[in-house]
């Protein structure tokens, strides 16, 4: 499987591909931890959904992740797009025939293939945390903002776990657009089912029936970024987001590994 | 008793109600370069694909290189193929493609640039596939089948997009690995391509195998022509009625009489001519081409 996973991070590495993820993670990144700091005074908040976090709060251990955790969720995104293109695409371009004669386990294909988008959402989510917090620390003095307890053992245990949760929710993010990759084997289809649920008809499903958000996918995923909330808790959505995942993950293995490579 | 690199024996593939493959019995003797025709539609992608373990058979059973088509993990590694076209990452280049499959077989990345040179793409290896032109892509597509140094080499229309002398080096490359000891399975429309390299023939038509065997068995088992050429054209006619007087089925095609009759038949043709005072500049037997036998026997003639 080592040898699927080295020949998937080739593909991952293309420069196209690498470069633009960054940039447009490491603008994400950028974007949401200015608007924090630069925005501290405004009336329209600075934080997700128009909160205001004050410079006191920002003061303390947590202000050194506030932003990294508001690009979460858009990592998540990204993690989905990406892993459902390269999924996906293995059947628009034709390319699956060629990797299972070189590789005829089908499930180890599978598995080398997640491994290695891991290893690319891993290197995703360690840069946009690395630039918010080097961002965080660079417009600190301009919000007045003090950055003392930010070095602190306690901080830095709560950037670990932001990280960790952040990471978790991004490969949620992504194991769902592999899965639509694997049904519908269309980048563009996945891609389009996958944001549009997520990112739409979750929040109008959830606005209109608001017990339905405690089971929907996406607002789980999304939950786990956030390392929990008062309405969710973590481990809820820890454990729904494991069952649609199981459930999803093995339809589509049995489904890759059944059909019929005859495009 | 020859040993056999493929084997298949009722191989069968039904989509709905259609039988793409029909009870296909054929073997390709190892080591030989065996032509896999049939007009398209006919189930030859589909038979190499089942061949390949990427479409499960709907019945009968197959053997590649000793070992049972359920289990391809045991002969894949032997194999190189191409099928239907060349398909890769557009946005790699040539030689990165190839080291993807490089790397995901495990074969020596140190092959990749071998191969390009082999195929003529050497200077071009660096550039995205997306800049090929079809036949840099076929040709980058040889040399991914060649990654593995295959004991078994399935080629699905190799010389689709290539000019007469990358066709030409093409069927070096093939008889070379001939040599070597390597079966080639080859499909290809360029019938008279494969009648110049293929000594086995397997030929399919709406999902059938109507023929497996030696090229020279099918050829030979063919009506031969005897061409018959009159020193002065105003003699054709009188030497078709001649001809046709004494039995023979003539007909005058391009100041040429074709007559349907085997060799032994061309001594009488001679006598008859001169008896009715017409000299022949040429007479000659011809066998008909594998296109000739391939539209008779498909009934594929368009």
């Amino acid at each position: 499987m080592i040898r699927v996973v080295i020949a998937e991070l080739r593909k991952l590495r293309r420069p196209t591909l690498l470069l633009g993820t960054i940039a447009t993670v490491g603008g994400l990144s950028a974007l949401f931890t200015s608007i924090i700091f630069l925005m501290i005074d405004s009336e329209n908040g600075n934080g997700e959904r128009g909160e205001r976090i004050s410079a006191a709060e920002l003061s303390n251990s947590m202000g050194l992740v506030y932003g990294f955790k508001l690009v979460g969720v858009f990592l998540g995104i990204v993690a989905l797009c990406i892993f459902a293109s390269q999924t996906a695409q293995e059947y628009s371009l034709g390319t699956l025939r060629n990797l299972l004669v070189r590789q005829p386990s089908r499930m180890k294909l599978l598995a080398g293939k997640f491994i290695a988008m891991k290893i690319f959402a891993l290197v995703m989510v360690l840069f946009a945390g690395a630039l918010s917090v080097a961002i965080s620390f660079a417009l600190a003095g301009r919000a007045k903002v003090d950055t003392s307890s930010w070095s602190s053992s306690g901080a830095m245990q709560l950037l670990f776990e932001n990280t960790l949760n952040i990471f978790i929710s991004t490969l949620c993010f992504g194991a769902l657009g592999m899965i639509l990759g694997l049904l519908l084997r269309s980048p563009i289809s996945a891609i389009a089912v996958g944001v549009l649920w997520s990112l739409i008809l979750e929040n109008i499903l959830g606005a209109l029936i608001k017990s339905t958000a405690k089971w929907l996918p996406g607002a789980n995923f999304q939950n786990i970024g956030g390392g929990g909330s008062l309405d969710l808790s973590y481990k809820h959505s820890l454990a729904i987001s494991a069952l649609y995942l199981i459930v999803s993950g093995c339809l589509a293995a049995i489904l890759f590994k059944r059909r019929d490579v005859a495009n | 008793m020859e040993k056999v690199a493929i084997s298949a024996t009722d191989l069968t593939k039904i989509y709905g109600e259609r039988a793409a493959l029909s009870h296909g019995n054929f073997v390709v003797p190892e080591g030989s370069i065996c032509g896999f025709v049939g007009p398209n539609g006919s189930g030859k992608t589909t038979t190499i694909r089942m061949l390949l373990g990427l479409i499960t058979p709907s019945g009968g059973t197959a053997t590649v290189l000793g070992e049972s088509i359920s289990h391809p993990e045991k002969y894949l590694p032997q194999v190189g193929a191409m099928i239907e076209g060349p398909a890769f990452y557009p946005a790699l280049s040539g030689r990165e493609n190839l080291k993807v499959l490089a790397e995901l077989g495990g074969f020596p990345l140190s092959r990749v640039d071998q191969l390009l040179e082999k195929v003529d793409l050497a200077d071009r290896g660096g550039s995205k596939f997306k800049t090929y032109s079809l036949g840099m892509k076929q040709r980058l597509g040889i040399a991914a089948a060649l990654l593995p140094n295959p004991n078994l080499l399935i080629l699905d229309e190799p010389t689709n997009g290539l000019d007469p002398s990358g066709i030409q080096e093409v069927r070096g490359i093939i008889r070379d690995l001939a040599d070597s000891g390597t079966t080639v399975f080859v499909s290809s429309h360029i019938l008279s391509e494969l009648e110049v390299i293929c000594e086995y023939l397997v030929m399919l038509r709406e999902g059938k195998v109507i023929f497996s065997g030696r090229t020279q068995e099918l050829l030979s088992g063919q009506k031969p022509m005897i061409i018959a050429k009159p020193e002065y054209d105003v003699d054709l006619t009188n030497l078709a009625k001649t001809l046709g007087d004494s039995g023979f089925s003539v007909s005058i095609v391009d100041g040429s009489l074709q007559i349907d009759a085997a060799q032994e038949a061309s001594a009488t043709i001679n006598r008859l001519a001169f008896e009715s005072g017409i000299t022949l500049a040429s007479i000659s037997v011809v066998l008909p081409t594998l296109e000739e036998t391939f539209f008779e026997m498909t009934g594929d003639n368009k």
